[in-house]
């Protein structure tokens, strides 16, 4: 993860639910790669054809709702979304996405300030988002350091693994 | 004892200091917490992938891992036989010996809660967002996704920010017809669906102290619709004795301090409150079920079952109002225990005979018609009167099903008179 991520913006409402991010039928699909294709199909049917590397999902309140679907952020990793803003998170989602090394970033007040296709420029360690185009910006505490570090080496599987060497390494040496 | 804040600490603050060898901890402090119990049901098996890329080889501590099926018991998808073959497989590669598999099922939380797996001040975490129940013990019980719950098998413990907490003070006594459902449901109507979101509820006062574990499993088990990472009773005599034959790891119980910083703090008062109901869409729009009532809802299917209210007390509950009478014409009675030890004392004290001779389906235990992924499963428009804990679109099939939330009781009233109906007006 970089300090400063930038990218393309996709607005979505308030109460986007894990089913609206993937749908409960997908649910037996194991490869990422094809479980991207259906990402959004029922909140942002036009995203899965049109989306970008690094583009950004901007939302409203209480995104991610709902079950506690690891699927939803594994969609969103697949397709190469950059990185999810909301004005809040549903608590399994946050979690679930950090773990999976998804830059994820609760700041109230964000969503009003983005209209779709708009540039947003995140400042992970400032704690600022800004709007490229209009210049307004919003503020968001910066998450705690543990977690910048988690995201740093992409979640939460390079970090057990880092973590499993280095005590293999100690326990050989 | 005193903290940075200069106030007192609550019960989940206690545990979670303990849980990460911490003297105290505050609200949004991340800290690593050690996990006194794993379980995992069909979710677990997409543990295994990442377990392994984690270059994990073996788990932490197999006599801390519970595994329980009951999704789909016995498999009824090929999709959900494969999950259960993945789990076998790596219980077997693993040696992880406390498997409850088919002829030895029941909903996970409930297999953790009647075989003693989490006692008074554990961390104990499920890949099952209703893990919340079993805070019931005077634990901290959260659910967590796949991910974590891997790298929690590799490594036996796990990242937490400390959530602040929410109080519910309770007084009052539940007056005839009215119970532990009825109390939760009124909670919900006040906290709302998001209203902890991210935080502890902890519940207490004189009325919390009177009621039985099975009530505690209740009310606990629906604060994962409040939004919140886990809701608890502080353990007492009750607890104690619950736990004294069935414990299966030493306790460390904790309480809050007299003076514990809430963030918020609820009173409810029990005194002359109505059974409660909960309407379509949502478990927070409740509303009191004489209301409810007067509106003649036709039903099409009750349910008796789930992680919420399924244990032999609930069917005690149901139970006693079918005694004499038969289920409306036109209705399906699902009832589903909980586990195969609540099935086999409602076989002994031949409640699946009475169930079954008033025209209900007495199913195998499982979670049933809950989640709208097994059996159960209602056409679009049709109503359900339900002891279980959703009634979002979707939960038991259709968006378009109307699911109403209750006590076992008034799904069986509602059962018998086909029509969402008060326990109170049929004679038992
Ligand atoms: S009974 Fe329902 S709520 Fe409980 S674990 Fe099963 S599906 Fe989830």
């Amino acid at each position: 993860m970089q300090d400063v991520i930038e990218g393309r913006v996709w607005v979505l409402g308030a109460d986007v639910d894990t089913d609206g991010i993937i749908g409960g039928k997908y649910l037996t699909i194991i490869d990422p790669n094809e479980l991207k294709k259906h990402v959004f199909e029922i909140a942002l049917p036009e995203f899965a054809k049109g989306a970008l590397p690094g583009d950004i999902i901007v939302a409203g309140e209480n995104f991610g709702c709902g079950s506690s679907r690891e699927h939803a952020p594994q969609a969103l990793r697949a397709i190469g979304v950059g990185a999810v803003v909301a004005d809040s998170f549903a608590r399994i989602f946050f979690r679930n996405s950090i773990n999976l090394g998804l830059p994820t970033v609760e700041a109230s007040g964000v969503r009003a300030i983005f209209e779709k296709g708009d540039t947003a420029r995140i400042a992970m360690r400032a704690g600022t988002i800004t709007n490229v185009r209009t210049g307004a910006s919003v503020r968001f505490p910066p998450l705690p350091h543990h977690l910048l570090e988690l995201l740093e080496v992409g979640g939460l599987v390079p970090k057990v693994r880092q973590e499993l060497e280095a005590r293999a390494r100690g326990a050989s040496a | 004892m005193s903290t940075q804040r200069g106030h007192g600490a609550t019960l989940a603050e206690k545990i979670l200091a303990r849980s990460s060898g911490l003297d105290e901890v505050e609200p949004g402090q991340i800290i690593e917490g050690k996990v006194d119990l794993a379980m995992m049901h069909e979710q677990g098996a997409q543990t295994v992938g990442p377990f392994h890329e984690m270059g994990a080889t073996e788990v932490w501590d197999p006599e801390r891992v519970v595994i329980a099926i009951d999704h789909w018991v016995p498999a009824s998808t090929e999709g959900a036989a494969v999950l259960h073959r993945i789990l076998r497989k790596f219980a077997a590669e693993q040696n992880l010996p406390h498997f409850y598999d088919v002829g030895n099922h029941g909903i996970c939380h409930q297999i953790l809660a009647e075989n003693g797996w989490v006692v008074p001040g554990d961390l104990a975490v499920g890949t099952d967002s209703h893990t919340n129940m079993l805070g019931a013990m005077g634990a901290v019980a959260a659910g967590i996704g796949p991910t974590e719950m891997a790298a929690v098998l590799a490594l036996g413990r796990l990242w937490l920010k400390v959530p602040p907490t929410i109080r519910i003070n309770v007084k009052g006594t539940l007056g005839p017809g009215v119970v532990a459902k009825d109390l939760v449901l009124r909670v919900l109507g006040e906290v709302k669906t998001t209203g902890a979101t991210y935080k502890s509820v902890e519940y207490g006062g004189p009325a919390v102290a009177g009621l039985s574990m099975p009530e505690r499993f209740t009310i606990c088990n629906m604060t994962t619709e409040m939004g919140a990472k886990c809701g608890m009773v502080a353990p007492d005599q009750t607890t104690y004795e619950y736990l004294a034959k069935i414990a299966k790891h030493p306790m460390h119980p904790l309480q809050p301090d007299g003076d514990a910083a809430y963030e918020r703090t609820v009173d409810i008062d029990l005194t002359d409150m109505e059974p409660m109901v909960a309407c379509p869409y949502s478990p927070d729009n409740v509303r009191p079920l004489p209301d409810v009532v007067r509106e003649h809802i036709k039903v099409d299917q009750a349910f008796l079952g789930s992680c919420t209210n399924a244990r032999i007390e609930d069917l005690r509950e149901g139970a006693a109002l079918m005694r004499g009478h038969k289920v409306h014409a036109g209705v399906r009675f699902i009832v589903s225990p909980a586990s195969t030890a609540i099935y086999q004392q409602a076989l002994q004290e031949g409640l699946l005979e009475l169930f079954t001779d008033a025209g209900a389906v007495f199913t195998n235990s499982s979670c049933s018609a809950c989640f709208g992924g097994n059996m159960g499963i209602i056409a679009p428009d049709e109503v359900c009167a339900s002891s279980s804990n959703r009634n979002f679109p979707g939960r038991m099939g259709p968006k378009e099903g109307r699911i109403y939330l209750m006590s076992p009781a008034a799904v069986a009233a509602s059962a018998i008179k086909g029509e969402i109906a008060d326990p109170r007006e049929v004679a038992a």
